[in-house]
């Protein structure tokens, strides 16, 4: 078991032609994932790393049967593309990779989430996992292990620092899902470990927030209040001095002193969460959790 | 992007909210032609990113043409909390009974704008925020019908704004909310809102954060933008190369790819008894170029002592990064300052061999190499 992307997932990518929305689908195919269709507006009729393309999305999932659509367009457009995903009938997961959307065109995405039951991961994210089954987005499938840890992140690389102190002890993944590092995503924290609580099969999940807003606070308490899996968290930027974005466009401590590393750590301990100093003593946590 | 306020003013006038005369002035005799023109009293205003210039010495009220000449020439070419001052507004001083605060920004938790107003003007509104929450009326905005006029004029006979002016009020705010969304604000606000004996409204304050990532379709911003631009030379730097970056006060040098990983190398610096140097994020897929562009980055900090490296592939290939840094260490007849290198993730296993050990030191773990540049620094320190 898993959540969000199983072995019935089927794939449809927006952007396919692009420099990276190729390298990418290759990645994903070799990786096992069905990718079905791709989807990019005036290329109806190609193909990609034998795919077949299609103008719009609703084409693609209509004639390919795609339940799930990955966003490799770039960031002008993909707010449009993002829209389009979720317009179109019979998709349950949408996953925008592109990082540097505009966040006027994310409130006005976000706006229109709120009236569908698809799920937006991202922007600005490295993907979904479920080891040795599919992926969709960027990360790197070599590292990770199959088992029963769900992991959720706002970074990617550090997603991958903490899955490879995992895998190294032979600590396997159910899923991994990077929730994107920008102001306003569309699966935030609780949206993922409301998925984990669910899935009988994950044991123990990962959180790993950074500096910015409330949203690790917020997940913190819905840990404390909601959740019987037994979660371990690491944070990230406590040595970030305020009012400088830390490379991410979320990763920001206000100059009145919200969105501190110290708040996010405090808020997780208080709800029973231990909270690793280094990703080797989140794996330490984890390993105590099963 | 920030704009200065000279900047915000000039956009809000365009706009139709009411300013104060106002001038800009880059010289001693400029900013007192400038006094002259407009009459006295004036103020006269540093125009740089600084919170707080007025009690830094950055604002000063003057009276006469050599109360003018005088402040000018403090002001022009100080130092204020770091930055330089080289342009200062000169401005006619409004006489004001009230000051209130009207801004427009993105609420991150809730997904969308939020419109506020409060009669606490004229005061830091984070402060206000902090210590007296109810003091600030709060509207957000749905992103799909913008702001209704009725939500506008609900904010500020929320906040208690007199009713001889809420109208005005109300209509600056739209004006304001209108900016926002046109040039997609991040943070638009006027503080203060200046209401004078006359019932007149004058927005005596401009503030204007642009979202970055949207500069492509705001041509006009971005072209003040670059105007505006300020910092050190190493942030300028950092800008040309294309690198997230932001310095601070250490002395151990940090370049790593993702802005998480990046975060919790600076963390682990720190957590191992270091100071970290800077944030630098080269981002993903760095070919060897880019890579040899971050060492010249760290390498011209003056503070550096020790420099780690920390690559986690997913996109960014082991063997490319260790390409980049031999060449760029090839080129110096003595390493300038001592590199130690982790690669992990694609390609690790080749990066690591084709790493030159003569010019760096190997580490296996980000743990091992964070400790590893923590102890090079201490030692060139002693």
């Amino acid at each position: 078991m898993s959540v969000l992307v199983d072995e019935d997932t089927r794939v449809v990518v927006q952007g396919i032609t692009g420099g990276e929305g190729k390298f990418h689908t290759e990645q994903m195919l070799e990786y096992g994932t069905n990718v079905v269709a791709g989807a990019v507006p005036g290329k109806g009729g190609q193909e990609v790393a034998g795919v077949p393309v299609y103008d719009t999305v609703q084409g693609a999932a209509r004639e390919e049967d795609a339940n799930a659509a990955v966003v490799f367009v770039p960031p002008a457009f993909a707010g449009d593309a993002c829209f389009e995903a979720l317009d179109a009938d019979g998709l349950d997961l949408v996953v925008a990779i592109t990082e540097g959307i505009p966040t006027q065109d994310m409130a006005r995405v976000y706006r229109k989430l709120q009236e569908t039951d698809t799920h937006l991961v991202g922007p600005n994210c490295p993907g979904v996992i479920t080891p040795g089954v599919a992926k969709l987005g960027i990360l790197p499938g070599n590292i990770f292990s199959e088992g029963n840890v769900g992991l959720v992140s706002r970074s990617g690389t550090l997603t991958y620092q903490v899955v490879d102190n995992l895998t190294n002890r032979g600590i396997g993944q159910s899923t991994a899902i990077g929730i994107g590092g920008d102001p306003i995503i569309g699966t935030d924290f609780i949206g993922a470990l409301e998925q984990f609580e669910a899935d009988p099969d994950t044991h123990a999940v990962v959180m790993c927030g950074e500096i910015g807003g409330e949203d690790e606070e917020e997940a913190a308490r819905y840990i404390g209040e909601h959740m019987d899996t037994p979660v371990a968290g690491f944070i990230a930027g406590r040595t970030a001095p305020p009012g400088k974005r830390m490379g991410h466009a979320g990763a920001i401590v206000s100059g009145s002193g919200t969105g501190t590393a110290q708040s996010k750590i405090t808020a997780l301990e208080d709800n029973g969460v231990p909270v690793g100093d280094t990703p080797e003593e989140v794996a330490d946590h984890v390993e105590d959790l099963l | 992007m920030r704009l200065h306020e000279y900047q915000a003013k000039q956009v809000f006038a365009d706009a139709g909210i009411p300013t104060p005369a106002s001038q800009l002035a880059e010289t001693v005799d400029e900013a007192v032609d400038a006094a002259e023109e407009i009459g006295y009293p004036v103020a006269i205003k540093a125009q740089v990113h600084v919170g707080g210039r007025g009690k830094a010495g950055g604002i000063k009220l003057v009276e006469s043409k050599e109360e003018a000449r005088e402040a000018a020439e403090d002001i022009i070419g100080m130092d204020l909390k770091g930055y330089h001052v080289s342009k200062v507004l000169v401005e006619e001083a409004v006489d004001f009974v009230n000051e209130l605060y009207v801004g427009v920004t993105m609420d991150r938790n809730e997904g969308r704008p939020v419109a506020m107003v409060s009669t606490k003007g004229g005061v830091n509104i984070e402060e206000v925020a902090e210590e007296d929450p109810d003091a600030i009326a709060r509207e957000h905005i749905d992103p799909a019908f913008g702001m209704h006029p009725f939500q506008a004029r609900k904010v500020v006979y929320e906040a208690g704004v007199d009713r001889t002016v809420a109208n005005d009020v109300a209509s600056i705010l739209t004006t304001l909310y209108q900016l926002w969304d046109d040039r997609d604000g991040a943070d638009t606000e006027i503080n203060p809102l200046m209401i004078t004996a006359d019932n007149e409204v004058i927005a005596a304050d401009a503030v204007m954060n642009i979202d970055g990532d949207a500069l492509f379709r705001q041509p006009e911003i971005a072209e003040m933008g670059e105007e505006a631009a300020e910092g050190d030379e190493l942030e300028q730097k950092a800008d040309e190369y294309g690198f997230d970056y932001v310095r601070l006060d250490g002395n151990v040098g940090i370049i790593g790819n993702g802005a998480g990983l990046v975060m919790t190398t600076l963390d682990l610096v720190d957590y191992y008894g270091g100071e970290p140097a800077n944030f630098l994020d080269v981002g993903g897929g760095a070919k060897a170029d880019r890579i040899a562009n971050a060492l010249d980055m760290v390498f011209s900090d003056d503070n550096v002592d020790s420099v780690v490296f920390n690559i986690f592939g997913g996109i960014t290939r082991g063997d490319e990064v260790a390409n980049g840094i031999n060449q760029a260490l090839e080129q110096f007849d003595e390493i300038p300052k001592p590199v130690t290198v982790r690669l992990a993730g694609t390609n690790a296993e080749e990066g690591m061999e084709i790493l030159n050990e003569d010019l760096v030191t190997v580490e296996h773990t980000l743990e091992d190499a964070v400790q590893r540049a923590v102890e090079y620094a201490k030692e060139v320190e002693a």
